[in-house]
Order: C-alpha cells, then structure tokens, then sequence
C-alpha cells in the first residue's frame, strides 16, 4: 500500500435547503490519477472546491488531510501554497494577456516590485515546453484554442510547484486529438510524481487513464475501486452511479398518443464562443401529441443547446436543419415566431432567464401572452388580473396574491408561474429544460402531475432533465444526446437506467 | 426605521420609495413653511412647477430609458439644441410657431430613434451611444449660432407669457399645462399598454424578456425615441420659459433629470419604479431651489450640495432595499 497524499474523511456540506455532501470520503495515493465519477449534481465539483478552499474552512463539517496535515484553507491561496491547484472547466485565463503573462499571473516573477519580463518570458517558454505548447509565450490567450488554453491552465498550475492537480473535465470543450494529447501529459505528470485528481464524464477516459475511481451519488460515496485489482469497466462505473431504485415518486399516467407534432431534422448549431465548434451534430427528433419525450444527456452534451436553438434562434450560430410542425415545414427566426407556431421552452434558470424576479405573479403569468388580452396596444388589467387568478388556483400556486413579487417564492412555485406564463400562450409542443431542478419532493410531485395532465390535452411534452429516474418515471420515450448527437431513442418499457447511461457516455467513434 | 415598519405592515415594498420621496416633499413644505413667511401658500408649489416645468418633461422620457436599464445622456444637449433651432428659424426666415414646433419635436425623436437604434442593433452600452450624441447635440448648437438668439414671434411669446388663473389668486403657465398632460399620457402608455409592460419586463431581466418573446429590441428604440421627444418638447418648454435660444442652455440637466428619477424611486438598473415618483423628484429639486432662495444668505450652490447629499440617501436607500427583497 502505497502512502496516502490526500485524506478527505466525513466531509458533510449543506447549501440552505440542501444537503450537497453528506459524509464523504476520499483518499488519493502519491502519485496516482484519481478519476471521480458521478451524475450531474451528485457532488463532484462541491467536493473539489471544498478541497481547494473556494468554500473556505468552517463551511462544512469534516477533516481534510494533505500531506500528513491537517489542513483548514480559508481561500484558494492557501490550497495554492500547500500545492493543491485546481483547473475549472471554464477556463480561468485572462484573454487579452500573453501566455506568460497567464503562467505567472498572481505569481509574477518581479524584481523590486518591477516585473522581470525577461525571466517571466523565458520560465514560460520551459514550463510550455514540459506541457508540450508550441507557441511564443508573448501570443495573447484569445489568439489560441481550447485546447491549447487547457496546457496554458496546467503549465499556470505548474508554475505554482503544485503537487496535486486537480482538473475538473478538462476534456469537455476539447476535440478527439486535444484530449488524447492532455490525457498523454497526465500520464507524463504522473510518472515526474505529480498526483492528479480528475473529474469527468467519459468514462472510456477514465478507463483509459485512471489508477483508481471514487463514485459518488447523492452527495455520498458509494465506492473506492482500484481500476487494476478490480478491473474496472465502464459498465461497472455506471452501475455505481446509476444504483438506486424508483419509489413512488410519479403519479400514474396512461398515455393517449396521436400524431406527431413536431419534427427536427438534421439540426446543426455551431457554438457562439468558439469558432467551429459543433454542440449541436445533425440532431433529429420528433413528438406527438400527447406524448411525454425525454432528452437525456450529460452536462455539456448540447440539451439545453439544442432546445434553445430550436426555440426562435435563441442559442448558437450557423444554425442549419429542418422544423416540421404539424408535418408542414416551418421558419423559426426569433421566439416571437416560436410562439406563435405553438412552441414554449422554459429555461433550466428560471431565475435568471424565465422570470422578472422583481414584478408580480400577474404580470409574470400575462408576460408572453399579453397579445391575447390586449387591443391596439391597451392591455385589459381586468381580463389579465382574472386569467392570473384562474392560474393561481388551478396550478396551485402559494401565493399570498397575484399581486405578490415573484423573488419571494419558493422554487417550487416560481416554476408554476412559469409554467402557468407559457401555459396561457397556448403551445402544442413544451420544452421543459429540468422543470424540477432546485425543488422540493412535493413540489415535485405536483410539477409532474401538471405535466401528464397538459399531455392529456393533446400536447406534446419535452423534458430535458439531468436526473433519470425523473425521465424514466415521466417519459413515454426518451431520447439520449451525447457530445451533440443523439445516440439513442429507448421507449418506456425498454429504459433502464445502465442503458441510458450507455448511451449518454457513447463517445465518438 | 418608521419606514421599514411601514414596508412590513402594509405598503407593499415597490411602493416604498416613493411614498418616501413623497414624505420627503411634504416634511420640506412643512419646515419651510415654519421656517419661512409666505411659504406655506399654494403658489410656491405651483411655482415650482412653473420653474420646472421643462425639467419635468425632460423627466419623463428619462424614467422610460432607465425603468429598461438605459441611460440617456443627450438630453440636455438635445434640450439645447431645441431651443437654438426653433429661436434661430422664427427669428431668421421668420417661420411661425406652428410649424417650428412640430419640426423641433421631430427633429429630437430622430435623434432618439438613431441613438436607440444604434443601441439596439449594435448592442453598444447606452452610455457611450448617447454620451457621443451629447457632444454631437451641444456642437449642432454653435454652429447655428455662438450667442443667445432672442424669441420676438408675437404668438410664441403672448403664449409663453399667458397666465391661467386658477381659483383664489392661484395662477400656473401654459407649459404646465402640457407637463401635467405629459406625464399623464406617459403614466397611461408605462402601466396600460404592452409597450410600457415590455419596459418594466425588459428592465427586470432583458435574458427573460427576450425568452418571453417580448420585443426587446423594439422596446428599447422606443424609449429612447420617447426620451428624444419629451427632450425636444422639454426644450419648446425652455425657450417658452427664457424667450431665447442658446447653446449653452440646460447643461448639465441630463444629471438633474436622473437625478429626479432616482430620487423619484426609480431603480437604476431598471424594472422598477412609478412616474409618480419622478414627479415628486422633481419637485423635491425645485423646493429646494425655493428653500435656497427663501434663506436668502445661502449661495445657489447649496442646491447642488443638497441634491448630492439627497442622491446619497436614496442610492442607499435602493441599496437596503435590492438587498432585502432579494433575500
């Protein structure tokens, strides 16, 4: 048994409502790569940065060893100097900076509080070498891609003498050939004794390069699987995710299916950020009336991409692909145009993009439906004031009035309001991006119910949600997306979830 | 603190800043009405309304580009700039009135519309569109002419110079008039019509409004197109009020206007706020001005110390509040 670098034992962290850790535990031997795999939202990322002091000591219960330490970080800059580096997966670089300007950013190489650009210069150019970075470390960062940028973030860390590096799918954004060239100088790090802490979705990478494999679901770890001793594969990695059985969480729903209502053919959407980047490859789907759809995926799989591009143009560039509604082809331009072909999308942040957080109830509701209550202009208060009182009681909202501000409500029912909002416009086909994210299990419950019951009024539902067992107790058919295409579609009889994760994690070939 | 407990009991909270600034108005009447003979008179509040009228209009427009999140700084130029061209048209080919009017109004509108649109379809912050439309207004101004230009049309100034009496010796101008109708007609179009809805929704969150398939981009155009003209209209009302036209009239009133706007309750960052509540900003201004005027002994440059003391004050105010409904 080799010696343990990092001990992270009973760490329990809670967010107000939530519990995001529940007695988690962690160690990483010297000198290995540590994988640690898990759903969206099981827990991953708050671990990381509960390890690298962004939730500062006194934040969560639990001791964190590193190093035969004890170690009570209160920010970044702490873990930094103990060696503990952390790579996000948006990149934390400064564009307009030059590559060395970058490395030594926070630690710049100074003489009497002069920087020394020579020596700043030349240590950069070592250090790009060690990462394998071909370029003048005086090029801006904005000048090079992704990938690159990625060896920028390891050759910063480097800088720092980090001894643990912990990178946070660092393989997300990156193309076939940029990822096997960083997963190379991982293995090259770990041979120089650099321990490596590396959280990510694709799991033939990890099969690939991982030493060992920490699993978490819900907030706790499930298991610790030494990938050699083991023999871990990638079906043994989901099945520890995925390990958990359905309750009575739904309510019962029968569906009426009818005709289809809408078809998306071959639907393309390039990324606005980076040039060339395809999120979205040739997408096809199509929905029926009454007929509950699930669009499963791992973060970063382009769901929220392809909803959105769909829904008016709202993301992406170059978008390229065919919309049938009612067999018929049909432009979309902008969302006024969505709305008016029977199409609604609520957002996954309905705080920030689905709601006016600092108006009321009535006037959230009457927001994209106000064309219905108005003439020429003149919005008829009466009409709008009766309308929100019918959906304050239909859906249930907890309100104390209409007139109540949206902000002050819980989750839960800011979520009827938005579904009230596109209910009212009167849509055949609803994109529901994680309709339950953020909400309590009743509430839950009742967000369901609304659903199967605007699916028995003949509309088609499309649920977008990280949690499958939410999209194998709702769906009548569910559809998998990874790195932009579907890979699967597995009616309700057929879906498990080991399958769908299959097909979520399908790289390509 | 009183406020707060009001805030809690039953005033809901978006109304809290204006009954403030209302409070305010009322404790400065009442103090100078103490504190001063011949204060306390119908008349000295109607005077402030005579002194402001053009401000009040300038106002206006300015509580539309700030409820979406904007900011108009050319009004005051565009003021300016209005007065010099309709001085300079009936005093050089000796246009008349009726057709100066309409030309000036329009005139600002276009400038409002081309600023709104290059905000719009550029999507270039509203500061830097409207600071260049400024300068550009200001300069238009000297090249008309470098001095002051006299108004002599005999309609223009037997209008400007008309009293209506009202009851018991109680007298305002024609500009009031058309203020009061201004600020009516603006609180009808910001609270009864799907334009003013897009406006508080597009100030609130401009992401949800363009998600809700709310006309962002045509919202937006339109109130700086309506700030353009309430500046126009504001400018026809100041050279009513001085007679003249000049370049260097109304500088510095963009400030002022905001000024009001913020003092009136309104949210900086936009989605929140009432016209009431500039019009008692407003009128908060000129009471102040009135004091200053009363004292007597005090300089005129206590106005600006008292209105940035009061701006401090209600920043804060918003502060405390944004953190407590957010909460």
């Amino acid at each position: 048994m080799t010696e343990q670098i990092l001990r992270m034992s009973g760490i329990t962290k809670t967010f107000p409502g939530v519990k995001a850790l529940q007695d988690v535990n962690l160690s990483v031997r010297r000198g290995e790569i540590h994988a640690i795999c898990g759903e969206n939202g099981a827990g991953k990322s708050t671990l990381m940065k509960v390890l690298s002091g962004v939730y500062p000591h006194g934040g969560y219960e639990g001791e964190i060893t590193f190093e035969g330490r004890r170690c009570e970080f209160g920010g970044i800059r702490d873990s930094e100097r103990a060696g503990i580096v952390i790579i996000h997966q948006e990149l934390a670089l400064s564009p307009q900076l030059s590559i060395a300007e970058n490395i030594f950013l926070g630690n710049e190489r100074a003489r009497r509080g002069l920087i020394d650009w020579n020596r700043t210069n030349y240590e950069a150019a070592t250090l790009m070498k060690r990462v394998g970075l071909r370029e003048n470390p005086t090029t801006a960062i904005a000048d090079i891609g992704v990938g690159k940028q990625q060896l920028v973030e390891i050759a910063k860390a480097l800088a720092k003498e980090v001894r643990l590096l912990i990178l946070d799918e660092p393989t997300a954004a990156l193309n076939d050939d940029d990822s096997a060239h960083l997963l190379d100088l991982l293995r090259g790090l770990r041979d120089e004794g650099i321990t490596c802490v590396i959280i990510s979705h694709k799991l033939n990478e990890v099969t690939a390069i991982a030493d060992s494999v920490t699993i978490i679901r819900d907030g706790r770890t499930i298991e610790t699987l030494d990938m050699a001793a083991d023999q871990v594969t990638e079906d043994r990695i989901i099945s520890g995710m995925v390990g958990r059985a359905l309750d009575n969480r739904f309510p019962p729903h029968e569906p009426t299916i009818g005709d289809e209502v809408l078809r998306v053919e071959d639907w393309t959407v390039y990324s606005p950020s980076q040039p060339g980047r395809k999120v979205v490859d040739g997408a096809a789907l199509s929905l029926r009336r009454g007929e509950i759809v699930g669009l499963a995926g791992l973060m970063g799989a382009g769901r929220t991409e392809l909803a959105m591009s769909v829904f008016g143009r709202t993301y992406g560039v170059h978008i390229t692909g065919k919309i049938f509604k009612d067999g018929k082809p049909i432009e979309i331009r902008n969302v006024q145009d969505a709305i008016r072909h029977g199409i609604a999308y609520a957002t996954e942040d309905r705080k920030r993009y689905g709601l006016n957080l600092i108006e009321d109830v009535k006037r959230n509701i009457s927001a994209a439906g106000l064309r219905g209550m108005s003439k020429r202009g003149w919005v008829d208060e009466m009409q709008e004031y009766r309308v929100a009182e019918e959906f304050h009681k239909s859906m249930n909202i907890k309100a104390p009035s209409v007139s109540s501000i949206v902000g002050q409500l819980s989750g839960g029912n800011q979520q009827k309001v938005v579904l009230s909002k596109w209910i009212l416009t009167e849509p055949d086909v609803l994109i529901l991006d994680e309709p339950t994210r953020g909400i309590d299990v009743g509430a839950k419950y009742e967000i369901y119910t609304i659903i199967n019951r605007l699916a028995d009024q003949g509309k088609a539902v499309l649920v977008i949600s990280s949690e499958l067992p939410e999209l194998l107790g709702l769906c009548d058919r569910i559809y998998t997306l990874s790195e932009g295409r579907i890979t699967g579609e597995v009616p309700r009889r057929d879906a498990t979830q080991e399958r769908l994760m299959h097909l979520m994690t399908k790289g390509q070939e | 603190m009183t406020t707060t407990a009001i805030g809690r009991t039953s005033v809901p909270a978006k109304y809290l800043p204006v009954l403030v600034t209302g409070c305010l108005f009322a404790a400065m009447f009442v103090a100078g009405g103490i504190r001063y003979e011949g204060f306390a008179s119908g008349q000295v509040v109607l005077n402030v309304f005579i002194d402001n009228a053009f401000l009040l209009v300038v106002a206006v427009g300015m509580t539309f580009v700030i409820l979406t999140g904007g900011i108009d700084l050319s009004v005051g130029s565009v003021v300016a700039l209005s007065t010099m061209i309709a001085a300079s048209l009936m005093a050089g080919p000796g246009w008349p009135p009726y057709v100066v009017i309409p030309l000036v109004l329009a005139i600002g509108s276009g400038l409002g519309l081309v600023m709104g649109a290059i905000v719009h379809a550029f999507d270039i912050q509203p500061f830097i569109v409207t600071l260049a439309g400024m300068f550009l207004a200001r300069g238009l101004c000297y090249t008309i002419g470098t001095d002051s230009i006299p108004i002599e049309d005999a309609t223009f100034t037997a209008f400007a110079q008309t009293r209506i009496d009202l009851f018991a010796d109680l007298w305002i101008s024609p500009s009031v008039v058309i203020a009061v109708v201004v600020v009516l007609v603006a609180a009808y179009v910001l609270h009864y019509t799907r334009l003013g809805r897009s406006v508080y929704a597009t100030g609130g969150s401009e992401q949800s409004a363009m998600l809700m398939g709310l006309p962002v981009g045509r919202t937006k155009i339109a109130v700086y197109t309506i700030s353009g003209f309430c500046s126009a209209l504001g400018g026809v009302l100041l050279s009513f009020y001085m007679l003249s036209g000049y370049g260097l009239h109304a500088v510095g009133m963009e400030l002022d206007a905001i000024a009001a706007v913020v003092i009136g309750g309104t949210l900086l960052t936009g989605g929140s706020g009432f016209l009431l509540g500039t019009v008692l900003g407003v009128l908060v201004l000129g009471l102040i001005q009135t004091i200053i005027s009363f004292e007597g002994t005090l300089s005129s440059w206590w106005t600006k110390i008292f209105i940035g003391l009061l701006l401090f004050v209600f920043i804060l105010l918003q502060r405390v509040f944004s953190a407590r409904t957010r909460r």
